[in-house]
């Protein structure tokens, strides 16, 4: 019996001997690995909880101080002078949601015409509009400002709402191009194949199969990029000059929620900055709800189709 | 089967031919790893259940089975690797020895130095030197002693007959290794840390033929030095490589069942259940 097992054992010595040198270094070595691994991971925390409070701290602070502005009149009345009491923000709302929509026509096909150049083509010319893109969007939005009082303001009839949405959606457009890129690209090779294969032009492709397959991450891009522009201050104040009154006409200057904060949170009288901080904290509420929404948006879709 | 009696290897448990002699009482192989009742949900939507079976030292245990019978599920359950998944729970009993793989006290890293995996594509680390990946599980284990590691490392690359053609570029990228190579190197980078206990999932389905061969060869080679389970959709590799066969199979409500445990040549000449025949026969899956 124990000769016939030899053939089984024999050849195992060596590994045996290694097998159980590895197991004892491997649990003698257990506590201080585990060790090293709870404080790598308590410090992973605790940089979570730095960055983490002063984004909470924000959060809490706006809604404190803004939410109790929020009234009807506040979303129903546009601004009183200084000193009258009452008054809201309801010529800044429809100053930001008209320049926004503006903003999102514009670029919006724009923006993915440039992203399905982008993702389908590897020539010269996709690599410079890809770095132009990627300089726009590092460009300061001051820059931006100076840049549509100059081309706009300047050369056509003054402040307005269009000069804004012109600016706005010179910040949007880098932002829908290169987000509408990713998600073209994120599209299977294999269903480009698969649609060439039955005889389809390429335009028929991307018309038909990548940009439907892409749409969860272009809306998410869109959404994103309208959230980045409805918080944007500089490129607005150099183009809407702001109003506080009711202005419905696009060529007219214009109110919008971040020119109301930036000018009334200034202002010596309580009852504006009362209104500046309700207005903050209702932009903060509507990019929140975009930011939010678009990812759940995203995910449904994406579920949907499995 | 034709395969089993051609090489003579193994025709009934504990009884081998070996041309006209017959060699009798060769002892029942020990018992490394035992499951029993063993069910994996995802969610609470179970994927495998009703899994009981015992795996033997020094032998190739095959899991076989179509798509979604949950072969690659209960592999992964064997060394904890559902623990990453939140939603995932593993009920019924794993024993590895003694130890009890489940139990509260059990530290999932220890359990796997001892039971080692292979994946279905090769994924040796990309930044690392072949020497480095081939250390690489040893490193993680603790193990700093330079002639350990350099003693497991070729005796692993050896086992992993991959020894020859790289010893000359230790310090190479494990990238510059073709696919079957790559492959070779992940089953040495397991094999260094000397577990009792190797898990494959597929391990040629990403590899040609010729490669797959070679891969094949090592696993009967190996199974003197670590006790193999490996999951494949190939049921001639089962009847190639493996002593026992576990078949499973997608329930009514989706989720998969051991139908039969057994000797691979029982298995596949004669089966007890139907459904066992009914795929070796490749009436289906």
């Amino acid at each position: 019996m124990t000769i016939l097992e030899l053939p089984v054992e024999q050849p195992v010595d060596a590994t045996m001997e290694r097998r159980r040198a590895i197991q004892v270094a491997a649990s003698s070595s257990l506590r201080r690995r585990k060790l090293s691994s709870g404080i790598a991971l308590g410090v992973c925390w605790a940089f979570l909880g730095i960055a983490i409070i002063p984004l909470i701290a924000v959060l809490i602070y706006v809604t404190a101080k803004g939410l109790p502005a929020w009234s009807v009149d506040f979303f129903t009345q546009s601004t009183t002078p200084e000193g009258i009491p009452g008054g809201g923000v309801w010529n800044a709302i429809v100053g930001t949601v008209e320049i926004t929509l503006i903003a999102v026509a514009a670029t919006v096909p724009l923006g993915l015409m440039c992203g399905l150049f982008l993702a389908e083509s590897n020539g010269w010319i996709a690599a410079t509009l890809r770095f132009t893109a990627d300089v726009m969007t590092g460009v300061p939005s001051i820059t931006v400002g100076i840049f549509g009082y100059i081309a706009i303001v300047k050369n056509f009839g003054g402040y307005s709402g269009l000069a804004g949405a012109f600016a706005i959606g010179f910040i949007m457009l880098p932002v829908i191009t290169r987000a509408g890129e990713t998600a073209i690209r994120g599209v299977p090779q294999s269903l480009n194949e698969a649609a060439l294969a039955l005889g389809a032009r390429r335009a028929t492709i991307a018309r038909r199969v990548v940009v439907p397959t892409a749409l969860p991450g272009i809306i998410t891009g869109v959404l994103l990029a309208v959230a980045r522009g409805l918080g944007e201050t500089a490129p607005l104040l150099l183009t809407i000059f702001g109003n506080q009154y009711l202005q419905w006409n696009p060529t007219k200057p214009m109110e919008a929620l971040p020119i109301l904060i930036y000018n009334d949170s200034s202002q010596p009288y309580a009852d504006l900055v009362q209104v500046a901080w309700g207005a903050a904290l209702l932009l903060m509420v509507v990019v929140l709800i975009l930011s939010i929404g678009s990812r759940l948006f995203a995910a449904r879709l994406q579920k949907e189709r499995r | 089967m034709i395969e089993a009696e051609a090489t003579g290897a193994r025709v009934e448990e504990g009884v081998a031919v070996y041309g006209d002699e017959v060699v009798v009482d060769q002892p029942e192989p020990k018992v490394v790893m035992t499951l029993a009742d063993v069910a994996v949900a995802f969610g609470g939507r179970t994927a495998v259940r009703d899994v009981t079976f015992d795996v033997h030292a020094g032998e190739v245990t095959a899991l076989i089975g179509p798509s979604g019978s949950g072969k690659t599920t209960l592999l992964r359950a064997l060394n904890r690797m559902h623990d990453t998944v939140r939603t995932a729970a593993v009920t019924g009993t794993v024993q590895l020895g003694d130890l009890d793989v489940y139990a509260p006290s059990t530290d999932p890293t220890l359990l796997r130095s001892r039971v080692g995996m292979v994946f279905q594509r090769p994924n040796p680390f990309p930044t690392m030197s072949i020497y480095e990946n081939a250390v690489a599980g040893l490193k993680f284990n603790g193990v700093r002693k330079k002639s350990l590691l350099d003693e497991a490392a070729e005796s692993a690359l050896v086992g992993a007959a991959l020894w020859d053609s790289v010893k000359d570029r230790m310090k190479a990228h494990a990238s510059t290794l073709s696919g079957g190579e790559q492959q070779r190197l992940c089953i040495a980078r397991a094999l260094a840390v000397e577990p009792e206990v190797l898990l494959m999932d597929e391990p040629t389905s990403a590899l040609d033929p010729i490669a797959t061969k070679r891969i094949e060869e090592l696993v009967v080679e190996l199974k003197d030095r670590v006790t193999i389970i490996i999951v494949t959709h190939n049921m001639q590799q089962a009847m190639r490589v493996s002593d026992r066969c576990a078949f499973l199979l997608m329930g009514e409500d989706k989720a998969g069942e051991l139908i039969e445990f057994g000797p691979t040549a029982t298995l596949f000449s004669e089966p007890t259940d139907p459904r066992t025949l009914d795929y070796v026969n490749g009436r289906f899956g």
